[in-house]
């Protein structure tokens, strides 16, 4: 039996046709959870109990005949989405007792769609990373080959669902969170336009970037975790008031006809050889499937890490001042005094990377610096807004790769802060620009998963996971999974 | 106040003023003042991870109202933006305001003074969100935080430096504070903070054309604060200049039990309060039907309402800008005045009687015992001869001490109604003519005064509840004059 690795149509029609109930189905997840977790460490808090409860209450639904897409379905959460109750770290050590008393909107959704909570995901600490080794609960590992990490910042979302620890995921990403990681474990995730998914309750790292979204085996259970978790909501007023399109059914629209792009500049340099290959075929396949590609250029994207590695560090420095030790978090041991307490509370309570980004952010913004950095990224970032806007004039949606390699050695890139920010390089400029992007597997190198990327126009979540549907129906790069690490 | 001469001074004033909105601007708690610490802080309020702003609609329109009422720019587009300091009642370790892009640019008002009316102009006036409250006595070994005042909306109006002496400085912030309430922006309660002044004072030589260095006294909770600080800080800073000194720019703390002022921190270790947009609002785009709409529904202005009140109420120039006043004097007085034959007589009322006890009490005009029903109908007793003037200031006494509801009532119930009756007069006037034959006869042969001794004599023996000008036609009739 490898349920495990169903899709959820598929446990859909198994629940609902009584093969397995909600509970058998809990049941097998946490049992995995309790025997292979140990080795990847992709959840910080397993919910026994609750998710256990929850399934017997779904499974009276389902005996009174109740149906929904999610009904039933286990997953797990980023543990940077508030949960009422249940401790809600952000990987840190600040937040390492901390329990919201309110649900994030993205979570309350889930929960009304239906979904059993398994638990809550391993991350880089505040979501600040690339490859999870920055969380105070520890490095997760990636199911394909323990020596490489899984990406960040939403590593143990995706070492949980690549490794079968739970059908789906939720992330988030603010210059590549859900990609990246996607990418590196052979995920389908996608980062919805800015403003889709609200961001309430999810903890903040930086605003303007933010943007929560599923990661999920592919792009069908994708589309059924966005429609759930997505829609306006009047606590967010960045969240977009349009409602939500029906991108489990749009999915099935045909390629025929799509214009996609292709960023020459983007496959120079810096891209592995199997990547470059990878996307080579898929480009291929692409054209088979009736689409057809369209070179394109986006003039200012070389600067899109630099403008976000000021932005993102800016606003950060301020959505992390509160984490004083005053109200709530980690607080030091008898403070002498309010300097002492303010010094002590966040140089123990935040990890290296997080004191490093509010150190860059705090200087972007200081007076005398603040035109030269952050006014200068903001001009940047407009200047790479308006290079997609003239861009879809001509096409519909731009292929590029996910990441320049596939998964990297735990270790590897820890010593190098701008190494592991390159990671970031063709994801970066879609949270800029606060566009939808998805990275779906498209190959695999010495064991590992290649990831490429679609990035599409403003709220056109559908057109980019119908066509890695369409893809995905021709190809079985999603159907790969992790056999040998358990 | 000291003069100084070679001297002159350069003053402009930063008013905080709490808009009076049922909820906070960035939460739906309530504003109310006086509740248990931290009941009426909510989620957003006390910045826990995950929250987000949302701008509550009603401080905007109320931002607006003051615009047009000094005369205003009203940016169609404002922003919000983070200015970033750590401090313990501040929850997010962000105060949200507006930096460059206020909500309303310029505007003037007019003030009083002793050498004739001056113009002071206002730079800007911006929103944002009040801080909580450190409470230092509340434990013997800490310091608790009561959040509740954490997302009062706030709006700062900024001043240039027009003023030149305390009494400016005084007059200018009497007359926003005027402003405010009447625009029902404010309730301009200062016991409670609703208006709280930052004051920045620099000294120059009289031929000196730029400004001097300026301190900043922050926190000024009322007039009398206000004006004594500024005196001090006045003082000091020539005497600083005078004595070979020279000044630094600095913020400032006043003591009001020693009368004078404290450095809080110089220019050099002031804080850098790293402004940036605040990305989680979006800007505030106001329409022209908005703003055509609460410029429709603008009420009338103090100088407007005095001017009405000297062509509709034929009341002097003077009357009608002490009544015009405070707003809610103006809508006593009207009140009264609507009620009575002649609006005069309620002034006189209103600006001897009563606005003499509320001094004498100090009591504010909106928590006067005597309701300006009562006083209508005080005066409609004198206007119908029910009852003399001297009745009617006992009467209002006892108003005033609860001890009488309503005057027609007590009238009844004491008695005290004027006697006018020939009848009852007539024997009770023969008897004094009677009992004082000398005075009689005088008054008989012209001595007119004696009239007063007479009419006396009657008020005396009917606890003057007669009324003077029957006894003045009797009196004459009975001495056949």
């Amino acid at each position: 039996m490898s349920i495990e690795f169903d899709s959820i149509q598929t446990l859909r029609e198994a629940l609902d046709g009584k093969a397995i109930s909600a509970t058998e189905l809990t049941k097998h997840f946490l049992s995995r959870i309790d025997q292979l977790d140990p080795s990847l460490n992709s959840y910080i808090t397993v919910e026994h109990e609750r998710a256990l409860s929850t399934a017997a209450a779904i499974d009276k639904k389902l005996m009174a005949g109740e149906r929904a897409t999610l009904l039933g379905i286990p997953i797990a959460e980023k543990d940077i989405f508030c949960t009422e109750g249940v401790r809600t770290t952000a990987g840190s050590k600040m937040l390492a007792e901390y329990r919201p008393p309110f649900d994030s909107t993205a979570t309350a959704n889930l929960a009304a769609a239906g979904v059993i909570r398994l638990g809550k995901c391993n991350l880089d600490e505040f979501a600040m990373g690339s490859s999870n080794e920055n969380s105070y609960f520890g490095a997760v590992k990636n199911p394909w080959n323990q020596e490489r990490v899984p990406g960040g910042s939403s590593g143990g979302s995706a070492a949980a669902v690549a490794g079968g620890l739970c059908v789906a995921a939720t992330g988030t990403d603010t210059g590549g969170s859900i990609r990246q990681p996607s990418a590196f474990c052979g995920l389908t995730g996608i980062k919805p336009t800015y403003g889709r998914v609200s961001r309430w309750g999810m903890i903040a790292f930086a605003s303007s970037l933010d943007q929560a979204g599923p990661m999920a085996r592919s792009a069908a259970d994708a589309a059924l975790l966005l429609e759930a978790m997505a829609g306006p909501d009047e606590k967010d007023s960045s969240c977009l008031t349009v409602s939500v399109d029906p991108y489990s059914t749009l999915i099935r629209q045909p390629l025929e006809g799509m214009r996609i792009g292709i960023v020459r500049s983007l496959l120079a340099e810096g891209l592995s050889e199997s990547i470059a290959e990878a996307f080579e075929d898929c480009r291929k396949g692409l054209e088979k499937l009736g689409a057809t590609f369209v070179e394109i250029e986006l003039m200012h994207h070389h600067h899109s890490v630099g403008a976000y590695y000021v932005i993102a560090p800016a606003e950060a420095s301020a959505n992390l001042a509160r984490y004083d030790g005053v109200r709530f978090g980690y607080r030091c041991e008898d403070p002498a005094d309010l300097q002492d307490l303010y010094l002590r509370s966040r140089n123990e309570g935040f990890g290296d990377e997080v004191k490093r980004r509010i150190l860059v952010g705090t200087f972007a913004l200081s007076a005398g610096y603040y035109d030269a950095y952050y006014k200068q990224a903001q001009r940047v970032r407009r200047l790479i807004q308006g290079d997609f806007l003239q861009a879809f004039d001509q096409v519909d949606m731009i292929l590029t790769p996910t990441t320049p390699t596939t998964a990297f050695s735990l270790g590897e890139n820890t010593e190098d802060p701008v190494a592991m920010y390159l990671q970031d390089i063709y994801t970066i400029s879609a949270n800029l620009a606060g566009l939808p992007a998805i990275s779906f597997p498209a190959g695999m190198s010495l064991g590992l998963p290649i990831g490429l990327q679609l990035v599409g126009p403003h709220l056109k979540e559908a057109t980019l996971l119908s066509c890695v549907h369409q893809f995905q129906q021709v190809t079985d790069w999603h159907h790969q999974h992790p056999r040998n690490w358990a | 106040m000291m003069n100084f001469p070679g001297w002159q001074v350069d003053i402009g004033l930063e008013i905080h003023a709490q808009l009076n909105t049922a909820s906070k601007i960035f939460s739906g708690s309530a504003t109310a003042f006086g509740a248990t610490p931290n009941q009426q802080a909510s989620f957003i309020d006390m910045g826990l991870p995950g929250v987000l702003p949302v701008a509550n609609g009603a401080v905007f329109e109320k931002a607006v109202r003051f615009g047009l009422g000094i005369g205003a720019k009203i940016n169609r587009v404002s922003k919000f933006d983070r200015k970033n300091y750590f401090y313990p009642d501040l929850p997010k370790g962000y105060q949200i305001t507006q930096m460059d892009e206020p909500i309303v640019l310029g505007g003037q008002v007019t003030i009083e003074t002793e050498e004739g009316e001056k113009i002071i102009r206002i730079t800007r006036a911006h929103l944002e969100e009040d801080a909580g409250k450190s409470v230092h006595d509340a434990y013997d070994d800490a310091t608790a935080i009561d959040l509740n005042r954490a997302g009062t909306p706030l709006l700062e109006i900024v001043s240039e430096p027009d003023m030149k002496s305390a009494a400016d400085a005084v007059a200018y912030a009497r007359k926003i504070h005027q402003l405010v309430t009447y625009l029902d922006v404010c309730d301009g309660n200062m016991a409670e903070g609703s208006l709280r002044f930052d004051a920045n004072i620099s000294v120059r030589r009289v031929n000196e054309e730029t400004l001097g260095v300026r301190s900043e006294i922050k926190n000024l909770n009322s007039f009398r604060f206000l004006e004594q600080a500024i005196h001090f800080e006045i003082e000091r800073q020539i005497q600083t200049l005078e004595s070979g000194g020279s000044l630094i720019q600095d913020t400032r703390l006043f003591d009001p039990d020693r009368k004078e002022t404290r450095q809080m921190r110089s220019k050099e270790t002031s804080t850098d309060y790293r402004y940036f947009p605040e990305p989680d609002l979006l800007p505030v785009e106001l329409s022209d039907t908005f703003i055509d709409q609460i410029q429709a529904g603008m009420p009338e202005l103090p100088d407007e309402k005095s001017s009405r009140f000297q062509s509709e109420y034929r009341l002097t120039e003077a009357d009608a800008r002490l009544l015009a006043n405070d707003l809610t004097l103006a809508n006593y007085f009207e009140a009264v005045a609507q009620g009575v034959t002649d609006p005069k007589t309620a002034a006189n009322w209103i600006k001897g009687d009563l606005i003499g006890k509320l001094n004498e009490t100090e009591t504010q005009i909106s928590s006067t015992p005597v309701s300006p029903k009562q006083l209508v109908e005080l005066i409609g007793l004198i206007e119908q001869d029910v009852i003399s003037g001297k009745i009617a200031k006992d009467i209002f006494q006892a108003l005033w001490s609860k001890e009488a509801d309503s005057p027609r009532a007590y009238v009844e119930e004491k008695g005290l109604k004027q006697v006018s009756d020939a009848g009852a007069l007539e024997p009770l006037i023969q008897t004094l003519i009677d009992a004082n034959p000398k005075q009689a006869n005088d008054l008989r042969e012209g001595k007119d005064k004696l009239m007063g001794f007479f009419v006396g004599q009657v008020m005396k023996q009917t606890s003057g509840q007669a009324n003077p000008q029957q006894v003045n036609r009797i009196l004459r009739n009975l001495l056949g004059l």
